[in-house]
C-alpha cells in the first residue's frame, strides 16, 4: 500500500515536472524534433500526401520553425487536434506550437492564455450550398440546417448572423471536415459552413466541383495564424519571426532556388536575413542560418501559398487579402534589423 | 520461596511501534494515511502550480456569460444570447432525456428477450441469443456510428418529398422519415386540457385502487375479479369521453414541408435516434441477460409445484417465477441503468448535445476553462448516477427476499 502510493505519486510528479517546464526552445533542441499541432485533414492547409507525409500551407509554418530550431524541415512530429482538442492539447504542451487555421481572437490570446504569433491567411467566414438548392445569398438561408465545426469561431459567428438578421436555422455540430463533408455531401445539411479557404479546399476534393457554390456574403475577419502557450516569450518570438522570415524573403524576393546567390548580394536587409551580416540569429538564440534554412527548405510565403493552395492547384485561391502590402494585400513584415 | 523478578517497566520505547504487533498495525495505518494525505495536498498544489504558471485562475464565473452558441435540441427555452450555465442546463435535460428514454426502452427490450431466449421454441431462443450476442461483443460505438450513417445516408432528403421528389410521409401523411431525422405530430395542448389530464390521473390512481380492493377481496373469499379488462376499461374510457365533453382540447400539429425543412411536428434528430437506439439495443443485451439468469436462478422445483397446483404457465411466470426472479435482477440492473446513464456521453460520436457537448465541449472551449468545466462534469454524472441508484435501491428493498 505504501509503496504504491509513493510510487505513484513519484510517476505523477515525474509527468507533471514535464508539463510545466517553461524554456520550449531547450525541450525542442533536447528532443530533436518539433511537436507541431495541425488539423486532422483539409486539403491545402494540412493533409497527409499519397506518401503519408504531412503536407500543407499550415505545415509549412511547423516546417519553417523546425528549419530555424533544428536546421532540418522534416523532424516535424504532426499532432492531428479537432477543433475542441486543439487549444487543451497547447495548454498541457503536449504540442509545442499549433499551426491549424485557428482565428486570433481577443478572447483566446487573453482568456485561454494563447499566444498567436502573426496570421498566415487572412480570411473570413463563408457559406457552402449545392448549386440546385437555387440559393444566391446567405439572407435567403432562413429554416436551413447548417454544418458547422464545433468550439470554433464561425459557430459563434453564424449564431451572431442568423440572430442579427433575424432568421432561423437549425445547427448540426461536427467534429472534424471530413465528417462535415460526408454529411454534407449526403445532404443532411443544407448548407456547410466555415472559413471561404476551408471551403474553397473542401470543395476542390468533391466529385463534382461545379455543383456546388460559395455565397458571396463573408461575414467575419477570421486571421488564421499559428499559436504558442501564453508566458514562454522567447519561443513565441522564435514562431513569430520564422514565420516574418517567410513573408519578408518574398517581398525581398529571396526563393528556395536563389538562396545561395542571394546570400552573397550587398542589399543590407537581405544580408541580416540570412545571417551574412548582423547578429539577428543570436538574438533568437538560433544559428546564424536561421532564416536561410527555411528558405531553401521550405520557400518563402508566396512559394508555399503557390504550392499548397494557389492557383495552381485545385483548390485555386487567389492572393486576395494574403498579397504582400506592396501588392495591395495585408501581409507585412516588420523590419528585419 | 521464590522472587518473582520485577517485570521491566520501563515503559515504551520506540521500536514497539514495529516490533510490537500490539501498535505495529497501527504504525503502519498511521503512515500510510500520511502519505494519502500529503499525496493529495501535493495534488492539489501542484494543479494550482500549474494553473498559475499558464496565467489561470480558478473561477466559475464563465456560468453566468453569454454562451453565443446555439444548440439544436433544447427542451427549455435558450438561445445564443443565454448564459454558459443556461447552455449547461440545456445540455444536462438531453443527458436526462435519452437516459431516460434510453432506461425505459432497454428494460422493455431485455425483459422480452431475456424471457424468450429461454423460449421452448427452437427458432425463437436462436434469433434472440443472435441479437443478445451480436450486441453485448461488438462495441457500443460502433452501433451509434452504424445507426447515424444509415440514418443519414439511406434516408430520403427532404426535398425528395416535394412532389415528383419519390419520398413520401407514413401513417397518413403524419411522420416523416428523413436523413436529418424523424418528424412526427406534436401534440398541441389547448384549453381545458388540464382538465383532461386530471381526469387521465384520477382514472391511473382509481385502477391502483380498484386493484388493492379485488386482491383484498380474492384474498377474502377466493373470487377473482377480471382485473386486467377492469383496469383497461378505467384506463381508457374516463379518458376519452372527456377528451370529446370537453371539445377536443388536445390537437395534433403535424409536420409539413416548407423552405429547407419540415415545419412543425415534433423533430427527433439523426442523432437522439442513433444515440437512443444504440444505447438501448446495446445495454437491452446486457439486461436479457440478467433476466435470463434471474428465471433460471428460481429451481425447477417452484415451477412444477405451482403447476401442481393448478396454476397455468403464465400465471405461474407472473406470480410464482417473476417475483423471485426479481430479487436476483434488480442489484444488477442498478448498474446496467448507471452504464446507460453514463455511456450515454458517446453522444460526441453523432454531435448529440448533451451535457458534455455543451459544458465540457463547446463551453471548455470558448472560455478555456478546462478544469472548472470538467469537475462540473464529473460532479453531475456523479449526482445523477446516484440519484438513479438511490431510487432503484427502494424498489430493491420493496421487492427483496423479506426475513420475518
Amino acid at each position: 500500500m505504501k509503496k504504491t502510493v509513493l510510487l505513484g505519486a513519484l510517476t505523477v510528479a515525474g509527468l507533471a515536472a514535464g508539463a510545466s517546464a517553461a524554456a520550449t526552445l531547450d525541450d525542442v533542441k533536447a528532443r530533436g524534433s518539433l511537436k507541431c499541432g495541425v488539423s486532422t485533414g483539409l486539403p491545402g492547409f494540412s493533409a497527409t500526401d499519397a506518401n503519408g507525409t504531412w503536407v500543407g500551407f499550415d505545415v509549412d509554418v511547423c516546417r519553417a520553425v523546425a528549419a530555424a530550431v533544428l536546421g532540418d524541415a522534416s523532424k516535424v512530429e504532426f499532432t492531428p487536434l479537432t477543433t475542441q482538442t486543439r487549444f487543451t492539447a497547447l495548454a498541457s504542451g503536449e504540442i509545442d506550437m499549433l499551426a491549424r487555421n485557428t482565428t486570433w481572437t481577443f478572447s483566446r490570446d487573453n482568456d485561454l492564455k494563447l499566444e498567436f504569433t502573426g496570421v498566415n491567411y487572412y480570411d473570413g467566414q463563408g457559406f457552402m450550398v449545392p448549386k440546385d438548392l437555387g440559393v444566391s445569398s446567405a439572407k435567403d438561408l432562413d429554416g436551413a440546417t447548417v454544418c458547422i465545426q464545433t468550439g470554433t469561431t464561425t459557430e459563434l459567428n453564424l449564431a451572431d448572423f442568423f440572430r442579427v438578421n433575424n432568421i432561423s436555422y437549425e445547427p448540426v455540430p461536427i467534429e472534424t471536415n471530413a465528417e462535415a463533408q460526408q454529411q454534407y455531401l449526403a445532404g443532411a445539411c443544407d448548407v456547410y459552413t466555415t472559413d471561404a479557404s476551408g471551403l474553397a479546399a473542401t470543395r476542390a476534393t468533391f466529385e463534382d466541383p461545379a455543383g456546388h457554390v460559395i455565397l458571396p456574403e463573408i461575414i467575419s475577419k477570421e486571421p488564421l495564424g499559428p499559436a504558442v502557450r501564453h508566458g514562454d516569450n522567447e519561443w513565441g518570438d522564435i514562431v513569430r519571426w520564422s514565420l516574418n522570415a517567410m513573408i519578408a524573403a518574398e517581398e525581398l524576393d529571396v526563393t528556395s532556388a536563389n538562396v545561395e546567390e542571394k546570400a552573397a548580394s550587398d542589399i543590407p536587409e537581405v544580408q541580416r536575413l540570412l545571417g551574412t551580416a548582423g547578429e539577428l540569429g543570436a538574438m533568437l538564440g538560433l544559428e546564424a542560418g536561421w532564416a536561410k534554412a527555411i528558405i531553401s527548405q521550405v520557400g518563402n510565403y508566396g512559394e508555399s501559398f503557390e504550392r499548397n493552395v494557389g492557383e495552381a492547384t485545385p483548390i485555386a485561391l487567389a492572393r486576395g487579402l494574403n498579397a504582400q502590402w506592396t501588392d495591395g494585400g495585408l501581409l507585412y513584415a516588420p523590419p528585419f534589423r | 520461596m521464590s522472587t518473582f523478578p520485577e517485570t521491566p517497566k520501563d515503559g515504551f520505547r520506540l521500536s514497539q511501534l514495529i516490533y510490537d504487533t500490539r501498535y505495529r498495525s497501527l504504525t503502519i495505518q498511521v503512515v500510510a494515511m500520511i502519505l494519502l494525505v500529503l499525496f493529495f495536498s501535493w495534488l492539489v498544489s501542484n494543479t494550482i502550480q500549474n494553473l498559475s504558471d499558464l496565467g489561470k485562475d480558478f473561477y466559475f464565473g464563465f456560468l453566468s456569460q453569454p454562451a453565443g452558441y446555439d444548440i439544436n435540441q433544447r427542451l427549455i427555452e435558450y438561445s445564443s444570447e443565454s448564459s454558459h450555465g443556461r447552455a449547461a442546463l440545456v445540455g444536462i435535460l438531453n443527458t436526462i432525456l435519452v437516459a431516460f428514454l434510453g432506461c425505459v426502452l432497454a428494460t422493455i427490450l431485455g425483459i422480452f428477450a431475456g424471457v424468450l431466449r429461454l423460449s421452448k421454441n427452437w427458432l425463437v431462443s436462436r434469433l434472440i441469443a443472435v441479437y443478445v450476442e451480436g450486441f453485448r461483443n461488438v462495441p457500443l460505438l460502433l452501433w451509434i456510428i452504424a445507426i447515424f450513417a444509415i440514418m443519414s445516408e439511406a434516408m430520403p432528403q427532404p426535398r425528395a418529398f416535394r412532389e415528383g421528389g419519390g419520398a413520401s410521409m407514413l401513417l397518413g401523411d403524419s411522420v416523416a422519415v428523413t436523413n436529418r431525422g424523424v418528424y412526427i405530430p406534436k401534440p398541441v395542448w389547448g384549453d381545458n386540457s388540464t382538465i383532461l389530464v386530471g381526469v387521465f390521473i384520477l382514472s391511473v390512481i382509481g385502477i391502483f385502487i380498484f386493484r388493492s380492493y379485488a386482491r383484498k377481496r380474492q384474498e377474502a373469499t377466493g373470487d377473482i375479479l377480471p382485473v386486467f379488462w377492469i383496469s383497461a376499461a378505467l384506463f381508457f374510457i374516463p379518458s376519452v369521453l372527456a377528451y370529446y365533453i370537453l371539445g377536443r382540447p388536445v390537437t395534433l400539429d403535424y409536420p409539413e414541408l416548407g423552405g429547407f425543412n419540415f415545419k412543425g411536428g415534433l423533430h427527433l434528430r439523426n442523432s437522439l435516434i442513433a444515440l437512443w437506439l444504440a444505447l438501448s439495443l446495446y445495454t437491452g443485451a446486457f439486461i436479457a441477460e440478467i433476466v435470463r439468469a434471474g428465471i433460471l436462478s428460481v429451481s425447477k422445483g417452484q415451477t412444477e409445484a405451482a403447476y401442481a397446483l393448478g396454476l397455468r404457465p403464465g400465471r405461474t411466470m407472473n406470480l410464482v417465477i417473476l417475483p423471485q426472479a426479481l430479487r436476483v435482477i434488480i442489484p444488477p440492473l442498478i448498474s446496467q441503468f448507471l452504464n446507460l446513464t453514463k455511456n450515454s456521453s458517446l453522444a460526441i460520436a453523432v454531435g448529440y448535445m448533451d451535457v458534455r457537448a455543451t459544458l465540457g465541449g463547446i463551453t471548455v472551449n470558448q472560455t478555456g476553462r478546462e478544469l472548472e468545466g470538467i469537475l462540473l462534469l464529473g460532479l453531475f454524472y456523479l449526482v445523477l448516477s446516484l440519484v438513479i441508484s438511490g431510487g432503484m435501491n427502494i424498489y430493491n428493498n420493496s421487492v427483496k427476499l423479506k426475513e420475518r
